[in-house]
């Protein structure tokens, strides 16, 4: 893909699951361990681990494949 | 919390910690890209057309993300909770023709003639009464519209977090402004990438817990059919009457007034859409941006509509419209989807869900406010007050209109408090302003005999007659059995008819006035028209890589999910 100038945007996208994706797994499964006093609704889900693990490895593959100094366009 | 920000509104959630960083992070993102791009915005090219070097893949999702704004996901999820399914007509028919139509038919002639602007192709095709007047109209429906984004946005806040409305105002739209006014269209276009995958990331989950909680689609329509109706869940069988279905209207309504005419005008000729794609490298790209838009177009109803429609079915409390809202102090349509948020999000989930609201506003406040940049300043500021002046002189002037058109927006979030939905408010807009246009430039693009005295009456008389209908029907109710052809027509409805007859009339006094007055030569219009332009022959890419065959395979899906709604 085209760049801005030698990062790519989608190495900037890579960041932000990669970071936000973290973020959610961890909080998620601190949750386990210690529910919130008013439980959500399908909370037995525990979406937030499996949102989260998901988000961080698009955003892992995306930093890799995009970092800058890779030559990707 | 810091006290400036916490108001003494009610709060459906409270963010945690790690939900604040999620949003504190985001921002500093779209900082950063700003700051980053700001060295590739130097000159006019640069900052408002991007350099024209954007890929099929990234103009294409620019082009769908900067009509994604937090308007569409809240507003929208709040029409279909309001109106059912029919509100998926906005996405499906009411938006995926006109986007083929935009790569396959118009774009062409937009990019070969190498405006950067819908005023600028009208100046080259009709002369400058018809930029000027499309240019102001445009400019003042820009900050109109990026008000109600504003607006959106500080719902949102005020009701999930209780934030203070004023505070959520500023913060937003003044990262907005900088990263705009540092990186131009390109800052813009980037970080509407950007929000474009966090919306979906933060929105996603929604539709997939809410799927589950009802039991599936077929729980879902159950449930509607006993909360409801089930005519909720029908995307044309109710459409035969107009007091058949919740939006009071007719399918020739949603077909010629929102299909062929609002839907068409709007992704055709609303410049805050068209710039994107006129950033792409080459025509090929052009060409097929709107394609790839259209393409992820057809699945934005999952994580708007759906959501809707999951609350109709869900949510304990009854919604209702605004004002009823403000003055009993329950629930509006419009709070419909912060309210699933909070249903299933938990921290972290939270603040990845608050972001993509925020992303939102800022993708389509943004938008706003890099085509109202670049129409101030190439076509109102240069074209009629400071003619030849430097490069460098229009991209300071840019920057500068970029943080003026951020202010008069702020002053404009607060007028649309009044209206029981934002969505009809902004079908109004379109119709006032987008409908005529669209007869301007169709008819400038496909017949050569439309003279510029043509094109210009023709603009004026249909603006004009919308307007005048809009008021006539405010003055006096009874009137909308003559503007939307019933007693019965709602708000939605009396927008379609009235955007088709605005566009009716405004070509019909084109063709009337063309007829009598002189037209151009052929060597005039080479570049412009239809019949006299060379369209570059396709003949050396592969079929897999021709637009028109990603149309029909997005043409076709589109006609499966009309049929499976049914």
């Amino acid at each position: 893909m085209k760049r801005g100038g030698s990062i790519s945007i989608w190495f900037f996208i890579g960041i932000s699951l990669l970071v936000n994706g973290i973020l959610i797994f961890g909080a998620s499964v601190y949750q386990l361990f210690q529910p919130p006093p008013k439980e959500l609704v399908l909370f037995r889900l525990h979406a937030g681990v499996w949102w989260g693990a998901i988000l961080a490895i698009i955003g892992a593959i995306y930093c890799v494949y995009y970092v800058p100094g890779r030559g990707r366009t | 919390m810091i006290p400036f920000f916490a108001a003494n509104a009610p709060r459906l959630v409270h963010l945690s910690t790690v939900d604040l960083v999620i949003i504190i992070f985001y921002f500093a993102l779209v900082l950063a890209i700003g700051l980053y791009l700001k060295e590739q915005a130097n000159t006019g090219e640069d900052f408002f057309m991007a350099g024209r070097e954007m890929t099929a893949w990234i103009a294409g999702l620019s082009f769908l993300s900067a009509n994604l704004g937090s308007l569409e996901l809240m507003g929208w999820a709040g029409a279909s909770y309001q109106y059912g399914i029919l509100a998926a007509h906005w996405y499906w028919i009411g938006a995926i023709p006109a986007m083929l139509f935009l790569g396959l038919v118009m774009m062409p002639f937009y990019y070969i003639s190498k405006t950067h602007s819908v005023p600028g192709y009208l100046k080259l095709r009709f002369g400058e009464a018809s930029r000027a007047l499309s240019s102001v109209s445009f400019a003042f429906m820009t900050v109109l519209m990026s008000g109600i984004n504003m607006y959106s946005m500080a719902l949102v806040l005020k009701i999930v977090l209780g934030w203070d409305i004023n505070f959520s105002i500023l913060i937003s739209s003044v990262t907005v402004a900088i990263y705009v006014a540092l990186g131009g269209l390109r800052s813009a276009i980037f970080n509407e990438v950007l929000q474009f995958i966090l919306i979906w990331a933060g929105a996603l989950l929604i539709p997939i817990l809410g799927l589950i909680e009802a039991g599936g689609w077929a729980g879902l329509k159950a449930r509607i059919a006993v909360n409801a109706s089930a005519e909720y869940t029908h995307l044309w069988s109710t459409l035969g009457k107009f007091n058949d279905n919740p939006m009071g209207i007719h399918w020739t309504g949603i077909v010629f007034g929102l299909g062929a005419i609002i839907a068409t005008g709007y992704w055709t000729t609303d410049f805050l859409v068209v710039q994107r794609v006129l950033s792409a490298k080459d025509l090929r790209a052009a060409k097929m941006a709107p394609i790839i838009g259209a393409g992820f177009k057809m699945f934005v109803p999952f994580i708007v509509i759906l959501p809707g429609l999951l609350g109709l079915a869900l949510l304990p409390m009854k919604l209702m419209p605004e004002a009823q809202a403000i003055a009993t102090g329950g629930h509006s349509y419009n709070e419909v989807l912060p309210l699933m948020l909070a249903r299933y999000c938990g921290p972290g989930l939270l603040g990845l869900g608050i972001t993509a609201l925020i992303a939102g506003f800022m993708s389509g406040m943004a938008g706003n406010v890099s085509a109202f940049t670049t129409v101030w300043t190439y076509d109102i500021y240069r074209a009629l007050i400071s003619k030849d002046a430097s490069d460098a002189h229009y991209v300071s002037m840019g920057r500068w209109s970029t943080i003026v058109g951020v202010a008069i927006s702020i002053g404009t979030a607060y007028l649309v408090m009044d209206f029981k939905s934002i969505m009809d408010y902004v079908q109004a807009l379109f119709s006032f302003f987008i409908a005529p246009l669209f007869a301007t430039v169709l008819l400038g693009m496909l017949w050569k005999r439309a003279t510029s005295a043509g094109g210009f009456w023709g603009l004026l008389a249909g603006t004009g007659s919308s307007v005048s209908m809009w008021a006539w029907v405010k003055m006096d109710p009874t009137a909308l059995r003559y503007v939307a052809l019933s007693p019965y027509a709602r708000d939605m409805a009396e927008n379609m008819y009235r955007a088709l007859w605005s566009c009716l009339i405004c070509a019909f006094v084109t063709v009337a006035v063309s007829l009598v007055t002189t037209p151009k030569t052929d060597v005039e219009l080479k570049g412009l028209v239809y019949g006299v332009t060379e369209i570059p022959s396709e003949s050396y890419v592969s079929t897999l890589h021709r637009p028109w065959f990603w149309a029909v395979v997005v043409g076709a899906i589109f006609l499966v999910l009309n049929i499976v709604f049914w």
